[in-house]
Parts: structure tokens; C-alpha cells; sequence
């Protein structure tokens, strides 16, 4: 069996996002940087089928620049085998990524693919859905809970959705995205990192694997919304149903 | 000129209000640089969710009704929408954003090689040029952004966009043909878990009561966010937190990757306000925030601000709400 885990480098989800001046992008100067939130749920869900079934490849794989591998090599500590680093100078958005990405799947033919339902920079939440139709396979989103069934030619899926949990079953290969509760990833260990440093790093390029991962979205502009204003302290609950009533008018 | 393809929404048959805000998208769209829009429905007997769209200004409702679209399975239901969407020759395909229209949209804007942008709070045109603005980084920015390509595929905010006046003509209802043989077979629906509940969808209530942490079992936050929600007639909602400990469905998941919602009122009850349970609430009118912490950041945002003990203020509010 073997598992691709697709990793985003994002802000960590507890900096502070600035706006640079000029309106062309978030400032990155002095920000921390981390695996997007999801993918390492991801990893962790992968480390896990792989402690629970034996035996199992795992590779995660980036888009971007060199700095891309730091986030590698964390996913690399927490235990995946290998890593792949797809370098790309330009940002690129999902369908992008998503091509890029189906080549990658092309080349490893993996069992399946699981990574984040959203990154938490373009709270886009299209990606891996964008995969599955591009390979012509099965997805489950927002996973929270996964389990191979059939000698792992399927899955079954617990999925959250506004209305409540769907179970689904799945045909392998297939595409799945995790959600919040499918696990609480591990921290890296320091015989962790020691390990990652010996396992393999591959570069390779969207021209090396034959895809032209042009972005169809061009950002113009970005800004901070306008911000709410702390209002005012009410000293008791007689006071506040009076400011709701008579201020603001909606009780 | 512009073909908009609305995908609506319904649960069993009963529409989704934000897929007529995504209808709103649309007229927007058409008033400012021409066309029309037509809605499409999946799943099987839609008679009555088809009847319910017909007074928003399509061109046309098209029904795809199936047994095989009875649940909506993204596999499915995505080949559908793309495959309409090329009949109709369609330049946008719009949605409102929930778990339905995230699971099938983006895997029907790979299926037509197209862009899609998610999270949109407003569009502009400039002769055939348009313009989007889309929050991203749990609300910390607002992006205005251009797409290329023949078809877009747009997933909307609903409490952006309003929706259309009700016309007197009735738009036309078209079936849509689907050969049940040719649908792709990748998943199988087993079951669904669904709370029913007699309080309204948070997504459309006006007034929204929400707990976190605060409320330290599922008997007290029954107690204390139902039974003031109870009084107001309002939704229910949480933080994170809530979920995760098992005291809240994950239906009740307010912020940057449960539900969006822009109420009235939204009540936050011992929620800190972290930024992402923010993204998912701070467009609302008025916040009141009951918290036992001064220097909560939910007090930062909120318009009414009590520090205190949920465990008392909230009894008491509830008391003198009723009489
Ligand atoms: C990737 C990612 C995604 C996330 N997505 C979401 C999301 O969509 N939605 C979301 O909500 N969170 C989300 N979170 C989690 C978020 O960061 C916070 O951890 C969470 O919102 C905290 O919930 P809380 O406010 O209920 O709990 P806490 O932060 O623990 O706050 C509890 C508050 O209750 C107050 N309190 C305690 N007891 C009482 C009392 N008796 N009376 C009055 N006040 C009291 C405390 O003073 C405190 O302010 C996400 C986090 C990550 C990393």
C-alpha cells in the first residue's frame, strides 16, 4: 500500500496575519511558518493506517519554493518514508495545484490520497476534490473517521456535513480530504527529526512532469476587512436586555 | 454575455434559503453586464423544491430528477452539473458555500478545466471584465481577484448577497435528462446522522445563541444555549472546542471551517473569540458576549460586552426574557 500525503506550507494558524502596504500581499517578514493544520491531520490519519494494517509507503509532497522543505521534513519526523518537493516559483491556485498534483499521482500510483479539506491562508476548500475529478476517482470529504474495508479495495467514510455525519463507502484509489475530528495529529519527536534528515528529499518540477500549472486567478489587490469596534460593557443583565430592547432593536 | 447556472440547494426537498442568494449573485451579474440565469436542482422528486424557484427571475429551473441523484453523492452529481453547464453553455456556475456545494462544485470545475473561487462577498463589472472580492485567512483579509478562463465556477457567502424580488411570471421548469447507467458508481451512500431539531438552520435563523467551553456538558449547554435560544426562538451554535469534546454536534461548528453566519444578534456564552471561531461569525449585526473574562478578545468585537458567570447571568436572562 502506498499512501500520498500533499502538505501546504501556511502561516501558523496562531500569527497575526498583516497586510503589506501596497496591498500586494501578507506580509511574510518574522512570520512563523507551519504544515497547514489539516494536512498534518492527514499525515497523522496515514501514520496510523500504516501502524494499524503493517505495511505501508508513505510520501508527502509540497508545490512551491526551497523553503517548502522545511515543512517536509516535519512531515518526514512525524514518519513519513519520503518526500517530494514539486518547485514552483509562482503561487498557484487550486486547479493548479490540483494538475500538478494528478501528475504526481500518475507517477507514484498510490493507493490513495489523503490530505487537508482546506488550507487555512486561501480558505479555499477545493483542491481535493479537484484531484479525484481530475484522476477519475472517488472522493470523501471532510473526513472524521476512515476505515479500509474489503482488503483495502474500499473505505468506509464518516463525513461532517451541516446537516450532521454521512457514512459513505468508498472505492480505493481514492481521494479523501480530513476534517478537525478525524484525529489529533502527534508533535514531532527529536529521534524524529534526527531520522528525517537521512530519508530521501526528490525535486522535481511541473515541467519535469508534464504539466503547465498556469493559475486561472489573479489577485489585484488584498486588504483588511473593515473591523468591528469594541462596543460598550453592560453592568448587568437588566442592562443588557435594555440596550438590545431600546439600542439596537433586535430582541 | 453572461449564462449563469445556479446550483440550488434543498435538504429532501426543502430549499435551502442560500441558494437564493446565490440566485442574487447572478441577477447581479446579469443587471450589471446582461444575461440570465438559470437554476438546476439534483436529486430525485423535485416537484415541490422546483415549484419553490420559480418566482426569482430565471430563465429556466432545470430539474435533474433521478433515483440515482437521491443522495447527494459528489461523484454524481458533479459529472450533472458539468454536464449541464456545457449543454446550457454556461460562463459562471454559482453556489452558496456549504458542505454540499464544497463537496460537488470544485470537482465539477475540474471536470469543465475551469477556475473557481470560494468564499465571495461581492462582484463588479466592467464591461465583460468582472471583479471579485473574496475573504480568505479566517477573515484576516479581503482579496479582490480576476479569473480567466471561459467558465467560473463561484462559491458565494449567503448573507452577501440578497435575493431576488419575487416576479410575478413564473419561470419555466425543465427536466434535465440523466442516464442513471452513465453516472459513476465510486461511492455508496450508507446513512445519515441527523439531530433533528424543532430550532432553526443557524445558517438562516436571526438570532443565534452559541456556547463554548464554558458550558461543561451537554446537559448544561442544553440547558443554558437551548433554553435561551428557546426563548428567542433562535439557532443554536458553538465554538470548536465543543465539538471536539463530544458536547456538540459538528453541525453546530461556528468560524473559519464550520458554519458562516451573519445573524441580527449572535449570542457568544464563555467563547473566548479566537480567530478562527471570529471568521465565522464577525459579520454579524449585533454580537452580545457574556464572559467571565475581562480580557476576552471576544470582548474586542462585541457591541454588548458582560463579564460574567454564564452559570448565573444566563438563568437570569432567560427569566426576565419571559416575563
Ligand atoms: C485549523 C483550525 C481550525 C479551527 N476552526 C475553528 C472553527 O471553525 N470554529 C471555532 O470555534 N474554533 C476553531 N478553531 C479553534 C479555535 O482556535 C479555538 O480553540 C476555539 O474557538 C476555542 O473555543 P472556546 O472559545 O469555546 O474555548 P476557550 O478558548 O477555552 O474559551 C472559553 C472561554 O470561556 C470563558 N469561560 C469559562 N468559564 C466560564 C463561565 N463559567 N462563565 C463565563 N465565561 C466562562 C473563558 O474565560 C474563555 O474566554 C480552529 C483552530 C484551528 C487550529
Amino acid at each position: 500500500m502506498k499512501i500520498l500525503v500533499p502538505l501546504k506550507r501556511v502561516p501558523d494558524p496562531d500569527t497575526k496575519i498583516r497586510v503589506k502596504p501596497d496591498g500586494s500581499g501578507i506580509e511574510t517578514d518574522g512570520v512563523k511558518f507551519a504544515v497547514n493544520p489539516f494536512d498534518s491531520i492527514a499525515l497523522e490519519e496515514a501514520l496510523r493506517l500504516r501502524e494499524k494494517t503493517g505495511a505501508a509507503e508513505i510520501v508527502v509532497v509540497t508545490i512551491g519554493g526551497e523553503e517548502c522543505g522545511e515543512q517536509l521534513r516535519t512531515g518526514l519526523a512525524m514518519g513519513a518514508d519520503r518526500a517530494i518537493l514539486v518547485k514552483s516559483a509562482a503561487a498557484l491556485d487550486s486547479l493548479a495545484v490540483a494538475k500538478v498534483l494528478a501528475a504526481v499521482c500518475q507517477k507514484e500510483q498510490p493507493s490513495f490520497v489523503i490530505m487537508g479539506k482546506q488550507a487555512i491562508d486561501d480558505d479555499s476548500n477545493q483542491a481535493g476534490q479537484m484531484l479525484a475529478a481530475l484522476l477519475g476517482l472517488g472522493q470523501a470529504t471532510f473526513v472524521s473517521k476512515l476505515e479500509l474495508t474489503d482488503g483495502h479495495q474500499r473505505a468506509r467514510c464518516s463525513r461532517e456535513t451541516d446537516a450532521g455525519i454521512e457514512h459513505v463507502a468508498i472505492s480505493l484509489p481514492a481521494v479523501f480530504t480530513a476534517d478537525l475530528r478525524l484525529n489529533e495529529p502527534r508533535y514531532v519527536s527529536l529521534p524524529g527529526i534526527m531520522k528525517a534528515r537521512k530519508k530521501p528529499l526528490e525535486e522535481l518540477s511541473p515541467e519535469a512532469l508534464g504539466v503547465s500549472a498556469a493559475s486561472r486567478t489573479r489577485v489585484l489587490k488584498v486588504e483588511r476587512p473593515a473591523g468591528r469596534k469594541a462596543g460598550v460593557r453592560v453592568k448587568s443583565v437588566d442592562e443588557l436586555i435594555a440596550r438590545l430592547r431600546t439600542e439596537a432593536k433586535v430582541l | 454575455m453572461n449564462r449563469i447556472l445556479v446550483l440550488a440547494e434543498h435538504d429532501n426537498g426543502a430549499l435551502k434559503l442560500a441558494s437564493f442568494a446565490a440566485a442574487g449573485f447572478a441577477a447581479k451579474v446579469c443587471a450589471a453586464s446582461g444575461g440570465s440565469f438559470d437554476f438546476l436542482l439534483l436529486g430525485s422528486g423535485l416537484a415541490a423544491a422546483a415549484e419553490g424557484l420559480r418566482q426569482s427571475g430565471a430563465a429556466a429551473v432545470l430539474a435533474a430528477d433521478s433515483p440515482g441523484l437521491a443522495q447527494p453523492l459528489a461523484d454524481r452529481c458533479a459529472q450533472v452539473v458539468a454536464a449541464t453547464a456545457r449543454a446550457r453553455g454556461a460562463t459562471i456556475v454559482v453556489a452558496a458555500a456549504s458542505t454540499f456545494s464544497k463537496d460537488i462544485l470544485p470537482r465539477a470545475a475540474a471536470l469543465l478545466d475551469a477556475g473557481m473561487l470560494s468564499d465571495v462577498i461581492d462582484v463588479r463589472s466592467e464591461g465583460s471584465d468582472l471583479t471579485f472580492r473574496r475573504v480568505m485567512f479566517a477573515g484576516n483579509v479581503i482579496a479582490t481577484v480576476q479569473l480567466d478562463g471561459p467558465v467560473k465556477c463561484i462559491a458565494v457567502r449567503s448573507a452577501a448577497f440578497a435575493a431576488p424580488a419575487a416576479t410575478a411570471a413564473l419561470s419555466p421548469v425543465e427536466a434535465v435528462a440523466v442516464d442513471a447507467a452513465s453516472l459513476p458508481q465510486f461511492a455508496e451512500f450508507i446513512s445519515r446522522e441527523v439531530k433533528v431539531s424543532a430550532r432553526p438552520d443557524a445558517t438562516e435563523a436571526r438570532i443565534i445563541v452559541s456556547g463554548g467551553r464554558a458550558l461543561k456538558n451537554a446537559a448544561d449547554f442544553e440547558r443554558l444555549v437551548g433554553g435561551l435560544a428557546d426563548v428567542l426562538g433562535a439557532a443554536v451554535g458553538s465554538s470548536r472546542a465543543l465539538v471536539d469534546s463530544g458536547i456538540t454536534p459538528n453541525s453546530l461548528q461556528i468560524g473559519q471551517t464550520g458554519k458562516v453566519v451573519a445573524p441580527d444578534l449572535y449570542f457568544a456564552l464563555g467563547i473566548s473569540g479566537a480567530i478562527q471561531h471570529m471568521a465565522g461569525m464577525k459579520d454579524t449585526k449585533v454580537i452580545a458576549a457574556i464572559n467571565k473574562d475581562p480580557e476576552a478578545p471576544i470582548f474586542e468585537i462585541a457591541d454588548y460586552g458582560l463579564v460574567a458567570d454564564v452559570y448565573e447571568a444566563v438563568p437570569e436572562l432567560m427569566q426576565k426574557l419571559k416575563t
